[in-house]
């Protein structure tokens, strides 16, 4: 009963999404006050009828309801509750839906928070929102319908794939499609900004926040699937320029692009049709990962059901929306009027060489992924690109961008002084090459490439760090001036330089631990000591532990360091019981200098084990960088100017002398 | 009108066909479960070192044995590895490897790592052998009877259930044809 609720709420969704795809669009266009108010009621009553249907799928599993095919296929009575939940979108079906409860929130927010937009042009954002909604309701209820029953309903589930049975990737899922569906608001905004041929710097106050706001949910969740990668799968890596990884990487690129983007055309009103081609680009990136994922037109190691009744659907969906949106682009954008204009050497210079380096380094994921396929095709050759190509292609373009990313911020808007910002960064050059002469000299092991990567993280940090002091002052005021300087600079340039510092301190931790991490394979008995990185580990054998549906071989490591006792490592081995998967939880230790990481294996029947250590060191780099870029997003966010919305930007109260400075 | 703005949805359509004829010729799922009874392609492949030999189907012919795809790109086949490693050990039944589209330096690294079950193996840098036995994902694994046809195909990982289930029993009831027949001939 449930069930057929959940169904038939999701048909009545897709009406709505027809009625507010349609009318407020015509609306629009006919100057129809009445016509172009449905649109805000619409997105309402799409967005409650699509959580009423995930509400009852939510329920289903909690219940677990086994005549709904879904669940019978993907649930089991012994599964926590948590992951239960989890469990809706653990699937092909439920984390469907979850994509569309997404995108109609995000249409639904437009609705409660665009009051202070033009009636026309929100009509049409809403239109386009409801336009991409029809398209994957109809996908999911011709296709997927999570809401199927079978006659006869098993007794039994079949149980969630244990891989995803861990708090790390329960939330990965969701964190990733508030991303990639948040870039659905850029993509509507952009469509309907062509439909009306106009893009003033009000449309960008609007299309930043959103952006932001996706590219910090898609930062997010793609550090929390590497950090899953990290310490579940057991073998220490945390990216492997899968398909599928590449698949959110790509829109993560170009979204990165059109946060830069739309800070020039919010701040200077020019680079309007490249921001409007980005934002489609964005989105477009976003739905080809959608396919990739869902067509099994490629082999990766993420393994979700596949059909090629779903691939032709999405493709076709794919041309419609990506191949329409292009074309309106290139009937329309040409008669978008360019605002000011910049010398090469300016803030929007060095932006858009970070547009032109991100566009180059999105294409070239996007190429190293289709290739394969692309080869295969016409030559019937099969080959499958790795990581080497991505190395080798990838970071040549990173390099530069990285470089420049501490420069531009010091340029002033129009017309820059490159030498004058190379002076006023010449503390922060010294200090980063400093440090990575250092470890160059000092510390065996290190190759070119690793001190490049030193010197370019050192350099995002210093450099950041010597531009936000000089903003405030700092050292040439007195410090309680500094301090009020730092208090009422705007968030958006403290979200900057979080941002950015985030980014080399992940750097930093990413080139320290790909180059010195230390490992030692082998088979132990029980009293056996190996050491790694200095730490003593005594094997003390393996225990057997039940959890809620499986069993673990617990291993007990215990890890002393010259003679001294520091922590005991427990890793696991599981086998659960819907599916006698195997799965392992590595045991780390983490210290201020790395992770002590050890797996244990399998029996070899004489007594002994497999087990494996890593010392991983700066490891925690990565993820607190990560972090501090996640962090930077949302104190971005929190800036007045996307809160306030209006359409003339109001100055600081006179409270503090703080004259605006150049950037933000 | 700039003819630089048609770029993008060229670009985009010549992306979209590739993408329509990769449905359309490669079939993603299509598992051709015509393959049982057939025997197995005709191949001959190095092995991951140069040092070893490598794996060709007449190998295939005169013993019970499975064929594992395999590649160290692949995480569902680091999960299924430990079994392997343990028919490898139980030696009941040669098990072969066909190391797919990977980088022989990496796949000897992966096997040194985490142990190396199999009998011989062939690497199939290009797929070529993969897809005339209908790979259509890393791990599969093939039960080829004595006399080299294809009886039995998993696709995916296996579990220890599907390996005891499935798989074993398998070779265990084709081991028993070959012995019968053997008496018989």
């Amino acid at each position: 009963m449930v069930a057929e609720l959940g169904n038939f709420a999701l048909i009545l969704a897709l009406i709505m999404a027809v009625v507010q795809g349609t009318i407020p669009l015509i609306g629009a266009h006919t100057r129809s006050a009445a016509w172009i108010a449905v649109a805000r009621p619409a997105a309402n009553a799409q967005f409650a009828f699509v959580a009423l249907a995930f509400a009852a799928l939510t329920y289903s599993f909690v219940v677990s309801d086994f005549s709904v095919l879904t669940v019978a296929n993907n649930s089991h009575t012994l599964k926590p509750l948590l992951y239960k939940i989890t469990g809706v979108w653990g699937n092909h079906e439920g984390s469907l839906l979850l994509w569309i409860l997404i995108l109609t929130l995000f249409g639904a927010s437009v609705a409660w928070f665009g009051t202070n937009l033009p009636p026309g042009l929100r009509a049409r954002v809403l239109a386009v929102q409801a336009l991409i909604g029809v398209g994957f309701l109809s996908f999911i209820l011709l296709t997927s319908n999570p809401f199927e029953r079978i006659l006869e309903a098993p007794f039994e589930g079949n149980g969630l794939n244990p891989l995803l049975q861990d708090p790390g990737l329960a939330f990965h899922p969701p964190l990733l499609y508030l991303g990639y569906v948040g870039f659905s608001m850029a993509f509507s905004f952009a469509v309907a900004a062509l439909i009306e041929g106009r893009v003033d710097p009000a449309w960008a106050r609007w299309v930043r926040p959103w952006t932001l706001a996706a590219w910090t949910f898609l930062t997010a969740g793609i550090v929390l699937g590497s950090w899953w990668a990290y310490y579940e799968l057991g073998w220490g890596g945390f990216w492997f320029w899968d398909p599928v990884e590449n698949a959110s990487f790509m829109p993560w690129l170009a979204g990165t692009a059109l946060l830069h983007s739309a800070v020039v055309v919010e701040r200077r009103d020019t680079l309007k049709s490249w921001t409007i081609l980005l934002a489609i680009l964005t989105f477009s990136l976003s739905l080809l990962g959608t396919f990739i994922v869902r067509s099994g037109i490629l082999t990766s190691v993420h393994a979700f059901a596949t059909d090629p009744e779903r691939g032709y659907f999405i493709l076709g969906f794919l041309v419609l929306v990506i191949g329409g949106s292009l074309i309106l682009y290139a009937v329309r954008a040409p008669a978008l009027k360019s605002g000011g204009v910049f010398a090469p050497i300016s803030r929007e210079g060095a932006l858009v060489l970070n547009n032109l380096l991100l566009a180059t380094a999105t294409a070239t994921v996007l190429l190293g992924t289709l290739y394969p396929l692309l080869l295969d095709l016409f030559t019937g050759k099969k080959v499958s690109v790795g990581a080497p190509f991505f190395e080798a292609t990838f970071f040549p373009i990173m390099a530069p961008l990285l470089a420049a990313a501490v420069i531009g911020p010091m340029l002033s808007w129009k017309r820059g002084d490159l030498m004058g910002a190379l002076q006023r960064l010449r503390v922060a050059f010294f200090v980063s090459a400093g440090i990575a002469l250092a470890v160059w000299a000092f510390v065996s092991g290190g190759t070119w490439l690793s001190t490049l990567g030193i010197a370019l993280g050192a350099w995002l940090v210093a450099g950041s760090f010597a531009s936000l002091a000089e903003r405030i002052k700092l050292l040439r005021a007195p410090l309680a001036d500094s301090l009020r300087r730092a208090i009422h600079l705007p968030r958006a340039a403290w979200g900057m330089t979080l941002a950015h510092t985030g980014l080399g301190i992940f750097l930093l931790g990413g080139t320290v631990m790909l180059t010195w991490q230390t490992e030692a394979t082998q088979v132990m008995r029980p009293g056996d000591v190996v050491s790694v990185a200095g730490y003593d580990l005594t094997f003390q054998g393996v225990g057997n532990i039940p959890g809620p549906n499986y069993m673990a071989e617990r291993a007990l490591f215990s890890v002393s360091r010259d003679g001294e006792v520091v922590t005991n490592l427990l890793p696991e081995k599981r086998a659960y019981v819907s599916s006698g998967m195997p799965t392992t939880e590595a045991g780390i230790k983490a210290t201020w200098a790395g992770d002590l990481y050890a797996v244990i294996g399998d029996a070899d029947g004489k007594g002994g084990w497999a087990t494996r250590f890593f010392f991983k060191p700066f490891v925690h780099w990565m993820w607190i960088g990560a972090s501090v870029m996640v962090l930077g997003g949302v104190v971005s966010l929190t800036d007045r100017r996307h809160r306030v919305g209006a359409p003339e930007r109001r100055r600081e109260p006179a409270a503090g002398p703080a004259p605006r400075m150049a950037g933000e | 009108m700039r003819p630089i703005a048609y770029i993008p949805p060229m670009m985009f359509a010549v992306i979209a066909v590739a993408l329509f004829l990769g449905l359309l010729i490669l079939k993603p799922k299509e598992i051709p479960s015509a393959l049982i009874g057939q025997p197995a392609p005709t191949f001959d492949l190095p092995s991951v070192d140069s040092t070893l030999h490598g794996l060709s189907n007449t190998d295939l012919i005169g013993l019970v044995s499975i064929v594992n795809v395999f590649a160290s790109w692949c995480v569902p086949c680091r999960v299924e590895h430990p079994l392997w490693v343990e028919v490898g050990e139980a030696g009941d039944v040669p098990v072969f490897g066909l190391n797919y589209k990977d980088y022989q330096e990496n796949a000897s690294k992966w096997l040194a790592d985490f142990g190396d079950p199999y009998t011989a193996i062939g690497a199939d840098l290009d797929g070529r052998v993969g897809v005339d036995l209908g790979v259509i994902g890393v791990p599969e694994t093939f039960v080829v009877d004595a006399q080299g046809l294809i009886q039995l195909k998993h696709i995916g990982p296996i579990d220890r259930y599907a390996l005891e289930n499935k798989i074993l029993p398998k070779v265990r009831e084709l081991q028993a044809l070959m012995i019968a027949d053997g008496t018989d001939g």
